[in-house]
């Protein structure tokens, strides 16, 4: 079985019994998620180790992970086709379909996280204008629809789906109004990760999640924005990476790679100045007037005060320090290790945002309560990265989206 | 601030005052909303973080060795809070498909089962553990569908649900207020819990009406409410004589004195 033809023009991929091999195990781990989405649909979220206390868990932990990884796309675009700095034109592509990846993996995986998912669309028909969640609903649905408009090109420059004439045309008319779409996804996008931060934020009776605010933004819109763009850039770098060592092919210049690592480093730097100026605020005023102090919040359980350090810390300030610095930017160890951190530190946000909130009892005479995920809950969470392997992986091997490829691996 | 005042415009303000003193913590209020409101009884009921209990009884103690060990219960029902401003519940707001509704009329916080997309997010919001997911099935056993209230729908598996104040009770007070051509009367709408508790430690009606005893009793120096200063401005009022209990209902710094913190947050944004 040869499918060479399919390949994008003057590039080689690995053989096909590899890659169906690495596609098996893809489909394992798809089918581990399918047997809990369907066990969580037919039986209920019982299957799940969720309760009462812990209304949610490790899958809107992955969502808004995955959803402020995402963010790369639409920042990417922005810089790309709003800020005009054609440099990142090669890297855009991988953008925008992780950005799709992880958009797309999140709504799949909502539509399981909750109770009645053939009611999703209530949240369109009946919605709550006041309610943050409403707005992630629709701006992340519409954002959707505005990253498989950007990816429909990269589809049609297929080799073989290029030779139609019609098909090459649309797409190349696709390619010349981008920037509408472009600006039309930072739009909705700048939006909806406001609205996840600010969904906790807006929580005034449980003081670990609530911050004060501008107007109807608790500060965690903003902040949320800010660790998205941060570090959706890197993460979408770090992909970029990874494939280049699995593959053994250089894909974008380093160029390219260090301009991605100055914008993480310098938005980086800004966000952790106002998370740092948030953090002592909540700590030193906002909670004083709830009645609790910063040490009962990071005191109970599993979730002490070694989490402030890690994600202000070492997933927060020491990758802000390395990515600023040029000779950091110019290693690839160096680039990659600092882009980790800087992802980890979008993640555990994500993480202590979600969980910890519910994790505190916030009655004085409530007992606290832990909680560990299921089976099921690791399997979609496991489905959700699997999907994005296999969509990354098939878009690597027969779509051009690294357009300095051929050039960088002349000889 | 009156009583009054404390909440916004509309022709009722339901509430309730539960005199802890008063209270055996004997769970007939429990038992009475779970039959009048047809919330059913699950395989395992030992998994009280799944279980469902509108009316859940709170045990607490003042931490003292015997023999001065004290002991007392909070019944807690939903707090049918009103925030700063009139629909700004903790839980109201955050819902995205309006599953749940603040009544401007009466001040009960509504839950629309059949609306309801099961997303969880009004739970997190609620600090008092209120509200109630269905994570199974109720299972309904060959005849025990025959003693369910005809005035109130069971609800599915995958939705919220919790305590509306029988509201059921108020509809069928307004519906006899009607034909008599009167008004609906302080004792015509009772809940269930209420009219269950056999020491009398229960009080419901009109906060709004000032001849309610409820509205009396709440209006009382040691009347309060659980996380006051969270500004949830909620409509259940406990009452007690004991300083450790009321210290118990709210949190406090360790040189602040019971009872003497006002609302810092008020509602949020």
């Amino acid at each position: 079985m040869d499918d060479s033809k399919f390949w994008p023009q003057g590039v080689t991929r690995c053989k096909p019994g590899a890659f169906i091999a690495w596609m098996l195990v893809c489909l394992g781990l798809g089918g581990w998620a399918m047997l809990s989405a369907f066990l969580c649909i037919y039986k209920g979220l019982n299957q799940t180790n969720m309760n009462d206390f812990f209304a949610f868990g490790v899958w809107i932990v992955v969502d808004l992970a995955i959803i402020a990884l995402g963010a790369g796309a639409f920042f990417t675009g922005f810089m790309t086709y709003v800020l005009r700095r054609d440099e990142l034109k090669n890297i855009i592509n991988a953008a925008v379909i992780i950005g799709f990846i992880c958009y797309s993996g999140a709504i799949l995986m909502l539509g399981i996280d909750i109770g009645q998912p053939a009611r999703g669309w209530f949240g369109f028909w009946h919605a709550n204008v006041h309610s943050m969640l409403t707005e992630v609903m629709f701006c992340i649905t519409t954002y959707l629809i505005v990253l498989i408009v950007e990816f429909v090109p990269l589809v049609l420059e297929n080799r073989q789906i290029s030779k139609v004439p019609d098909l090459s045309f649309f797409a190349h008319n696709l390619h010349r109004i981008m920037i509408v779409f472009a600006a039309t996804g930072t739009f909705l996008s700048f939006f909806h990760q406001g609205s996840l931060g600010g969904m906790y934020g807006v929580l005034y009776a449980r003081p670990f999640a609530y911050r004060t605010g501008i107007v109807i933004w608790p500060w965690t819109f903003f902040l949320f924005i800010l660790s998205a763009i941060a570090s959706g850039p890197s993460f979408t770098t770090l992909i970029v990476m990874l494939t280049e060592k699995v593959s053994g092919r250089k894909l974008t210049s380093h160029k390219v790679k260090m301009m991605m690592g100055k914008v993480s480093a310098y938005l980086l730097s800004f966000y952790l100045v106002l998370k740092i100026a948030d953090t002592l605020y909540w700590a030193n005023v906002t909670l004083p007037k709830m009645g609790v102090t910063f040490g009962e919040l990071y005191g109970g359980g599993p979730y002490g005060t070694y989490l402030v350090w890690m994600e202000l810390g070492l997933f927060g300030v020491l990758p802000a320090l390395l990515l600023l610095q040029r000779r950091v930017r110019e290693s690839y160890g160096l680039l990659a290790l600092a882009m980790v951190l800087n992802c980890c530190g979008a993640v555990m946000n994500r993480f202590v945002m979600t969980i910890q909130p519910l994790a505190i009892p916030v009655l004085p005479f409530e007992k606290f309560v832990g909680y560990l995920p299921s089976w099921q809950e690791w399997g979609i969470s496991a489905g959700v990265i699997a999907y994005g392997l296999i969509i990354f992986s098939l878009a690597y091997r027969y779509l051009p989206i690294f357009p300095q490829e051929v050039e960088l691996n002349k000889g | 601030m009156s009583l009054a005042d404390r909440y916004s415009a509309g022709e009722h303000r339901f509430g309730m005052v539960i005199d802890v003193d008063k209270c055996t913590g004997c769970g007939a209020c429990t038992v009475a909303c779970m039959s009048e409101n047809n919330v059913g009884v699950l395989f395992d009921e030992t998994d009280k973080l799944r279980s469902i209990t509108w009316m859940r009884v709170y045990q607490i103690d003042n931490g003292r060795p015997f023999p001065e060990t004290q002991v007392a219960f909070f019944p807690r029902p939903c707090l049918h809070c009103e925030g700063s401003h009139g629909q700004h519940t903790p839980c109201v707001s955050v819902c995205p498909a309006t599953a749940t509704d603040y009544d401007e009329h009466t001040g009960i916080v509504s839950q629309i089962p059949t609306r309801c997309i099961g997303c969880r997010y009004c739970v997190g919001a609620c600090p008092y553990h209120a509200r109630y997911f269905n994570w199974f099935d109720t299972p309904w056993p060959s005849g025990l569908e025959r003693p369910l209230n005809p005035a109130v729908a069971p609800r599915m598996r995958g939705v919220v649900e919790k305590c509306t104040f029988c509201y059921h009770r108020f509809q069928r007070a307004k519906n006899k207020a009607f034909l008599s051509g009167g008004k609906v009367e302080e004792m015509d709408y009772q809940t269930a819990c209420t009219e269950a508790c056999p020491s009398g430690a229960i009080t419901f009606g009109d906060l709004r009406n000032p001849n309610h005893k409820v509205a009396q009793l709440a209006a009382s120096p040691e009347a309060f409410r659980l996380l006051e200063r969270l500004g949830t401005n909620n409509k259940v009022y406990y009452r007690t004589s004991r300083e450790w209990v009321r210290r118990k209902a709210d949190n406090y710094l360790q040189d602040e004195k019971t009872g003497q913190v006002a609302a810092s947050q008020g509602g949020g944004h």
